[in-house]
């Protein structure tokens, strides 16, 4: 059954205006429409009606770039579990609710336009040791000639699903980043080509991650329920320790 | 090590290492105590030992008392660096997703801090000033007298019983916490429930029980 849906939507015209919450109202949602698709809707009706449409992130709409962000319902990508904002559906939502929708907050990633927030502190926390260097002149070394627990591996491959979304900095009362550093530190630490560089590694992409004003964890564990891509706090402590290991 | 305290972790680790000496300190103190429910001899005799050791006098309490400023200004700092970094929603459903008393360490422990304060008020500075100010002549069996004293009053017993509460509350999430801060797996640390819960509210429990058997047991 179609739905009529109440919504509170951010708006904010660019960095530096005050924004405020804005109603709309929607009628005839399918529940089987994606959120993305109901906001493509209520975009539509706005042009229609001569107004501004609203911005907000989105690029591959299967839950693997991490682009779609979303604040709904006081939850980083709405109430369901594992998922993306794009891999949530209408069917979520019953005929008659007042839906919430803000942009990912936190000082380190300030909103662009309503709901699009700029989260390249994440790449420059990247492009401090979220990496190894290898030489691809040719004589490259097989990978499968290094032998890899299975264990390690699989810790390493779940630690490297992390899609950088940033749902993690958006639910911490902190808005913390450690949650996302953790695991980008862990795919490497966990793995025999990360070993070279790890000390380097950790502390620079600490340094950055501090640099960027994302606050401290207090272990609350919000991050790892509202992670689309269950990353484990475990990579936080491996984080801990690798840090630690780097400075002593 | 250099420049450990101005780096996150480093903050975190050194948070969860008072935590430690916090909650190894307070089982300590919570042993001496319970002995007052059994034996006032006992009591009176390991207070004295504690009161005019020079060993304890001279080098745990000043680690002690570093240990509890630590704490307490390392806590208010990250809260107030955490604020700084955040902003607030229109609408948060924290409960969705973490307990409330991880979400409010800074009010439970503001809570304990008060009653620090009290604490200091009604036993250590009358301590000090009878040894160190006042000079009066040393008498081991005063200690267990001035225990029972103090929990006469209805309304300072009342307020320890309440400021143990929230010791429960700050530590139900604290114990864990501080493992976890310190680089222990989480999958360890769940391992840790158990104790976790013991500690933190058995040890607070208990101390309720102190105060509540001495208000009740007026001689
Ligand atoms: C003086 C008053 C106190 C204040 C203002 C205070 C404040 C705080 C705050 C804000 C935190 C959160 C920081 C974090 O989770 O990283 C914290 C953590 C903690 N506190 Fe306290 N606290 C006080 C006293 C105590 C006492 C007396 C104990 C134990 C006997 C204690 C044990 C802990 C533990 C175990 C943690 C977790 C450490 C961690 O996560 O690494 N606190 N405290
Ligand atoms: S850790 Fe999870 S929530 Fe954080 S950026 Fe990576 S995928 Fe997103
Ligand atoms: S749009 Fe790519 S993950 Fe949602």
């Amino acid at each position: 059954m179609d739905m009529n849906l109440k919504l509170k939507i951010w708006r904010q015209n660019g960095a530096n205006d005050q924004g405020k919450m804005v109603d709309y109202s929607l009628s005839d949602v399918s529940p089987d429409m994606s959120f993305l698709e109901m906001l493509d809707v209520l975009n539509e009706q706005i042009i229609n009606e001569g107004g501004e449409p609203i911005a907000f992130d989105h690029d591959c709409r299967e839950g693997i770039c991490g682009m779609c962000s979303l604040y709904i319902n006081g939850e980083a990508h709405g109430p369901d579990r594992g998922i993306t904002t794009c891999q949530l559906h209408m069917r979520k939502f019953k005929d008659g609710d007042t839906i919430y929708i803000e942009p990912f907050r936190a000082k380190a990633f300030p909103v662009i336009k309503d709901l699009v927030v700029d989260r390249t502190a994440f790449d420059r926390i990247q492009h401090q040791g979220g990496f190894i260097s290898v030489n691809t002149s040719g004589n490259t070394q097989d990978a499968n000639s290094l032998p890899i627990s299975k264990h390690a591996a699989d810790e390493a491959m779940d630690a490297a699903t992390c899609i950088g979304c940033g749902a993690c900095v958006a639910t911490c009362k902190n808005s913390s980043a450690m949650l996302f550093v953790g695991a980008k530190v862990s795919q490497y630490a966990l793995l025999p080509q990360g070993q070279v560089e790890a000390a380097d590694r950790v502390r620079n992409m600490v340094a950055q991650m501090d640099a960027e004003g994302f606050g401290n964890c207090t272990n609350t564990g919000a991050c790892e329920v509202e992670c689309p891509k269950g990353i484990s706090l475990d990579n936080i402590a491996r984080m801990n320790r690798e840090f630690f290991k780097a400075n002593i | 090590m250099s420049g450990v305290l101005s780096s996150s972790i480093g903050r975190k680790v050194a948070m969860a290492a008072s935590a430690f000496f916090l909650m190894f300190f307070l089982l300590q103190h919570f042993v001496i105590n319970l002995t007052s429910i059994f034996s006032a001899d006992a009591f009176n005799e390991l207070s004295h030992f504690m009161g005019t050791n020079p060993a304890v006098q001279f080098a745990l309490q000043p680690v002690l008392i570093f240990g509890v400023v630590f704490h307490f200004v390392m806590g208010f700092v990250l809260e107030l660096r955490n604020k700084q970094a955040s902003v607030k929603y229109v609408k948060n459903n924290g409960a969705a997703n973490s307990t409330w008393v991880s979400r409010n360490m800074i009010y439970s422990g503001l809570a304990i801090l008060a009653f620090i304060v009290l604490h200091f008020i009604d036993f250590w500075f009358p301590e000090i000033n009878h040894k160190y100010i006042a000079n009066l002549p040393e008498d081991p069996s005063r200690y267990y007298g001035e225990l029972v004293h103090k929990f006469h009053s209805p309304v300072r017993t009342g307020a320890y019983v309440a400021a143990f509460a929230f010791l429960a509350l700050h530590l139900l999430h604290g114990f864990k916490s501080a493992f976890q801060s310190s680089g222990m797996s989480a999958k360890r640390a769940a391992k840790l429930e158990t104790v976790s819960k013991i500690y933190a509210i058995g040890i607070p429990v208990g101390f309720i029980i102190i105060a509540l058997f001495h208000h009740f047991n007026q001689h």
